[in-house]
C-alpha cells in the first residue's frame, strides 16, 4: 500500500511539473498585452511602456517562469496586473464559492444518482428502469445553462423563492450561504447524476451477470441482499472513476453557471482574467485547478486500493 | 383612553416611518462590468468611472449628466486674457476620507503626477499643455499652459484628472481614497462593492446612505436580476431586447440616455483598396445605418454621419453625405476599378454592437460586391492585431470618449487618417477659446472627415437604464462613464 501511494505521489510531482510548464507556454503563445489592455485607446505609447515597466512585463520569458515557479513553491502567486493584490487572496476569498458549490453539486449529484441507478439496476427492463433511463437521457442532453435559466424563471422570477444570482457571502450565516448556492449546484447537478445513474446502472448490471454474485445466490442469500451485499461494492470502481472527473469539473467547470448566477467563483474569476490578459492570476488559478485535478484522481487512486483489496496486494 | 390611542398610533406610525425611511436609504444598482481595480487615474476600464466617478473622486472639475462642466473641487476659476493661464479658487474645508486636507498642493500633486513622466494616466494626453502647477496659497493654485487649451476645463472635469492625496495615490487601487460624497466600505471582488455616505462631505449631504454595486456580465442573468428585483437598479442594461418589457412593467422606469461613444465602422486608411477615396465613399454608402441600428440594437441609437456626438450643441447632422445607396456604390466601386469587388478583412471586438452590427455590415457590403471576412477578436487580441498592429481592413468599434475628434489628427492612429489640413485645423481649435470660433472649427473638422469617409459612421452608442419606478435622479445620459449618487433619492 506504502509503494503503492509513494507511486502515485512521483506522477503526481512529474504532472504538476509538466503542467507549469505548459501553462506557461501556452499563455505566452496567446496574443495580447495587459499593459495595453488597461490603458484603452487613447493611452500614449510611453504611458504603456512605464505600466510594463511597473508591471514587471519585460524580463525574460525564462526569467519570468523561474520567479513565477520559485514565487509558487514559497506560497506566492504573484500580483494581479489589474486587481493590484495578491493572487493568493483573489484565490482564496473566490475558493470558498466555488468549492462549497462543487462539493453541494458533487454531494445532490450523488444523492440522485446511486438510489436511481441501483434501482434502475435491480429492475432491469421494468417500468421503473425505463422511466429512469429517460429520465436520465434528459438530463444528459440537456445543457446547464439552459436548465439555469429555467430554474432562475420559476424559482426566482415568478415564485420568488431564490434570488436570481450573487453570493450573500458566509459572513451572513452558513444558510443564506447554502441557500444562494442551492439553483447553481442543482443546475450544476442534474447532468451530472444523470451521467452518473447511468454509469451506477451499467456498471451493476455487469457486476450482477458475474459468476461470484450466481454463488452468493447459490448460497442462499436473497438478490436484495446478494445485490447490497457483493455487488453494489464492486460495481463502485468505475463509479468512483466518475465522480472524481466530475469533481474536477464541477470545479474548474462553474465558468458557465457562475456567469448565469453571477456568483464570484473561480470560474468567473479566470474568465475575467484571460480577457484582461491578467496573465498572473491565469496562471495562478489554472495551476490551482490543474493541482486539484491531480490531488483528486490521486484520492481516487487511493480509494481504488480501499475498495478493491486486490490493488493493495499487488502492489 | 383617546389620548392613549392616539399617542399609541403617533408611537407606532413613527415607528413605521423609520423602518421605512431605513430600508429606502440604501439602493443597489448592477452595472455589466467590474472595475479591475478602483483607481481612475490608473487604467482606461469605464467601470471605474462607474463607480467610483463623482462618488469617490472629486475633480477641479466635473460633468452634469447633460454634459455640462460645472465646479467641483475649485469653486471658481480666473482665465488669463492670452488663455494661457488658469487660477483655481479652491472650496476651503475639504478632508481625503482618510481625514488628511485636500489643498492646493494636492492639485499639484495630482495634476504634477499625471503629467509626469512615467506617468501610467491612461488619458495623459488630457495634461500634455501643462507646463506648470504652482501653489499660490493653500486654497489657491495656479495651472500655467504651454499653449492655449479651449478644452482644459472640460479635460479637468474627465475621471483620470480627479485629486488624489499623496499619502494615498499608490493604494487607490485597493482601497480608494477620494473627497467624494460617498467613502469605500469593501469590495467583494466578483461581486459586490459597497460605498458609504461621508460624513465629513464638503457639499450637500446626499439622500442615499449605503450603496451596493453589482456586476453582472451576462444579459440573460441581468434581465432575471432586474426582474427578480434583486436590483434597483441596471445602469447600462446589455439585453436591449427585453427593454419592451420593462417599459410595459409598472414597476420599472426605464431611460433611454446617449454615450459619448460613436460607433463607427473603423477602416485602414493606408490599406489598400481602402486608400482610395472612391472605395470608401463606396463602402459608406453600401451601409443602411437603420437595418444596424434595428437589427443589432433592436432599434436603440441615434444615426451619426460623422465622428460627432449628436446631442452636443455643435454636432453637424453630415448623414446625408453616406445616404444607403447601394447602386451608388457599385457605380463608386467600379469607377475605383472594383467592379467585381474585392475581399477585405472584417475584425470584430466582443460587444454585440460588433458582433451583431458585424454580421449585418458583411451582408450588406456583400449585395455590393465586397466580401468582408469576419474574424471575432477578444478585445486584448483586437488591441494587439487591429489597435497596435494596424493588420486589419475593416473593424467595428465605439469610441466612448468625450470630444475625441482629435484623434484623427494623429496618423499614427490604428485608422490611419493622416490629412494635414485637419492636423492644422485641430491645432487651431485646440487653441481657440471663443466658443463661436470653436463652434465654426468643429463643425469644419467634422464636414472633413464627413466628406473624406475616414471611416464608416454607424451610429451613437445608446445607453439603456432600468430602475424601479420610484427611484430618482440616475443619469439618463453618460457624458462620462459614471453612476452618480449625489443625486439619487426614493420618492416614497
Amino acid at each position: 500500500m506504502l509503494r503503492y501511494a509513494l507511486s502515485r505521489c512521483a506522477s503526481l510531482l512529474i504532472s504538476l511539473i509538466v503542467a507549469s510548464m505548459i501553462i506557461f507556454l501556452t499563455i505566452e503563445i496567446v496574443p495580447g498585452d495587459p499593459a495595453a489592455f488597461m490603458l484603452g485607446l487613447n493611452a500614449q505609447p510611453e504611458a504603456v511602456e512605464a505600466l510594463r515597466v511597473q508591471l514587471g512585463l519585460n524580463a525574460s520569458a525564462p526569467e519570468r517562469y523561474l520567479t513565477w515557479v520559485s514565487g509558487m513553491l514559497q506560497g506566492d502567486f504573484g500580483t494581479s496586473y489589474t486587481y493590484r493584490t495578491p493572487v493568493s487572496d483573489l484565490i482564496t476569498d473566490r475558493i470558498w464559492v466555488s468549492l462549497p458549490l462543487a462539493i453541494y453539486a458533487l454531494v445532490l449529484s450523488t444523492l440522485i444518482a446511486f438510489p436511481a441507478g441501483i434501482f434502475a439496476a435491480s429492475r432491469r427492463g421494468g417500468a421503473g428502469d425505463t422511466a429512469i433511463m429517460g429520465a436520465t437521457q434528459l438530463g444528459v442532453a440537456i445543457p446547464n445553462f439552459w436548465f439555469a435559466m429555467i430554474l432562475v424563471l420559476i424559482f426566482a422570477i415568478n415564485l420568488r423563492w431564490f434570488s436570481a444570482g450573487g453570493f450573500v457571502g458566509w459572513d451572513k450565516g452558513f444558510w443564506p450561504g447554502l441557500k444562494s448556492l442551492t439553483l447553481p449546484a442543482i443546475a450544476l447537478a442534474l447532468p451530472q447524476a444523470a451521467i452518473l445513474a447511468r454509469v451506477m446502472r451499467s456498471s451493476l448490471l455487469d457486476v450482477l451477470g458475474e459468476d461470484f454474485i450466481r454463488t452468493a445466490r447459490a448460497k442462499g442469500l436473497s438478490k436484495r441482499q446478494a445485490l447490497w451485499r457483493h455487488a453494489v461494492r464492486n460495481a463502485l470502481i468505475p463509479v468512483l472513476t466518475i465522480l472524481g472527473l466530475q469533481f474536477s469539473f464541477l470545479l474548474a467547470g462553474g465558468i458557465v453557471i457562475e456567469q448565469v448566477f453571477f456568483l464570484p467563483g473561480l470560474g468567473r474569476l479566470i474568465f475575467q482574467a484571460i480577457s484582461a490578459r491578467d496573465l498572473i492570476v491565469v496562471e495562478g488559478v489554472v495551476m490551482l485547478l490543474v493541482f486539484s485535478v491531480i490531488i483528486v484522481n490521486f484520492l481516487v487512486d487511493l480509494t481504488y486500493a480501499a475498495v478493491d483489496p486486490r490493488l493493495r496486494q499487488r502492489s | 383612553m383617546t389620548i392613549f390611542n392616539k399617542g399609541l398610533i403617533t408611537v407606532s406610525a413613527f415607528a413605521l416611518m423609520a423602518s421605512l425611511a431605513n430600508a429606502q436609504d440604501n439602493v443597489t444598482i448592477a452595472i455589466q462590468l467590474e472595475p479591475p481595480n478602483l483607481d481612475p487615474t490608473g487604467a482606461a476600464a469605464q467601470a471605474i468611472d462607474s463607480v467610483m466617478y463623482s462618488n469617490v473622486f472629486e475633480g477641479l472639475t466635473r460633468f452634469m449628466s447633460d454634459g455640462a462642466v460645472v465646479p467641483g473641487l475649485a469653486k471658481s476659476w480666473d482665465i488669463s486674457a492670452d488663455g494661457l493661464s488658469y487660477t483655481f479658487n479652491l472650496q476651503t474645508d475639504v478632508t481625503f476620507h482618510d481625514g488628511t486636507t485636500m489643498d492646493a498642493e494636492d492639485v499639484k500633486f495630482s495634476l504634477d503626477r499625471a503629467r509626469a513622466e512615467d506617468s501610467t494616466n491612461a488619458q495623459k494626453g488630457l495634461f500634455a499643455n501643462i507646463a506648470a502647477v504652482d501653489v499660490i496659497d493653500a486654497t489657491t493654485v495656479k495651472v500655467t499652459l504651454s499653449q492655449p487649451t479651449g478644452n482644459f476645463l472640460f479635460n479637468m472635469a474627465w475621471g483620470d484628472a480627479v485629486i488624489v492625496a499623496p499619502e494615498s495615490a499608490e493604494t487607490n487601487a485597493t482601497a480608494p481614497v477620494g473627497t467624494g460624497a460617498y467613502r469605500f466600505l469593501d469590495w467583494v471582488q466578483g461581486d459586490r462593492l459597497e460605498l458609504t455616505r461621508n460624513a465629513d462631505y464638503w457639499g450637500n449631504a446626499p439622500a442615499i446612505q449605503n450603496a451596493t454595486f453589482r456586476f453582472i456580465s451576462d444579459p440573460t442573468a441581468a434581465f432575471a436580476a432586474v426582474m427578480a428585483e434583486d436590483v434597483d437598479a441596471f445602469a447600462g442594461f446589455p439585453a436591449p431586447e427585453n427593454i419592451p418589457q420593462f417599459e410595459a412593467d409598472p414597476r420599472f422606469q426605464v431611460l433611454k440616455g446617449n454615450t459619448e461613444g460613436e460607433t463607427i465602422l473603423s477602416t485602414n486608411n493606408k490599406m489598400h483598396p481602402f486608400d482610395n477615396k472612391l472605395v470608401r465613399k463606396a463602402v459608406a454608402h453600401a451601409i443602411d445605418r437603420q437595418a444596424i441600428i434595428d437589427g443589432a440594437m433592436f432599434g436603440l441609437g441615434t444615426p451619426i454621419g460623422t465622428h460627432f456626438a449628436p446631442h452636443n450643441p455643435n454636432y453637424v447632422d453630415l448623414t446625408s453625405n453616406s445616404q444607403y445607396d447601394p447602386e451608388l456604390s457599385k457605380k463608386l466601386l467600379a469607377e475605383a476599378g472594383f467592379a467585381d469587388g474585392f475581399t477585405t478583412t472584417l475584425k470584430l471586438p466582443p460587444p454585440s454592437y460588433a458582433r451583431r452590427g458585424g454580421e449585418i455590415i458583411a451582408a450588406q457590403l456583400r449585395e455590393v460586391g465586397i466580401d468582408a471576412q469576419i474574424s471575432n477578436l477578444e478585445w486584448a487580441q483586437w488591441l494587439e492585431e487591429v489597435f497596435r498592429g494596424k493588420d486589419f481592413g475593416l473593424s467595428i468599434v465605439s469610441h466612448t470618449e468625450p470630444m475625441d475628434i482629435g484623434i484623427y489628427a494623429n496618423p499614427d492612429y490604428y485608422f490611419q487618417y493622416d490629412n494635414p489640413a485637419f492636423q492644422a485645423l485641430m491645432d487651431d481649435l485646440n487653441k481657440a477659446t471663443d466658443p463661436d470660433a470653436r463652434a465654426a472649427l468643429m463643425a469644419q473638422a467634422q464636414t472633413i472627415v464627413s466628406e473624406d469617409y475616414v471611416n464608416g459612421y454607424l451610429f451613437e452608442l445608446a445607453y439603456p437604464t432600468i430602475a424601479k419606478a420610484d427611484l430618482q435622479g440616475m443619469w439618463e445620459n453618460q457624458p462620462t462613464a459614471a453612476v452618480d449618487l449625489t443625486g439619487l433619492s426614493w420618492t416614497n
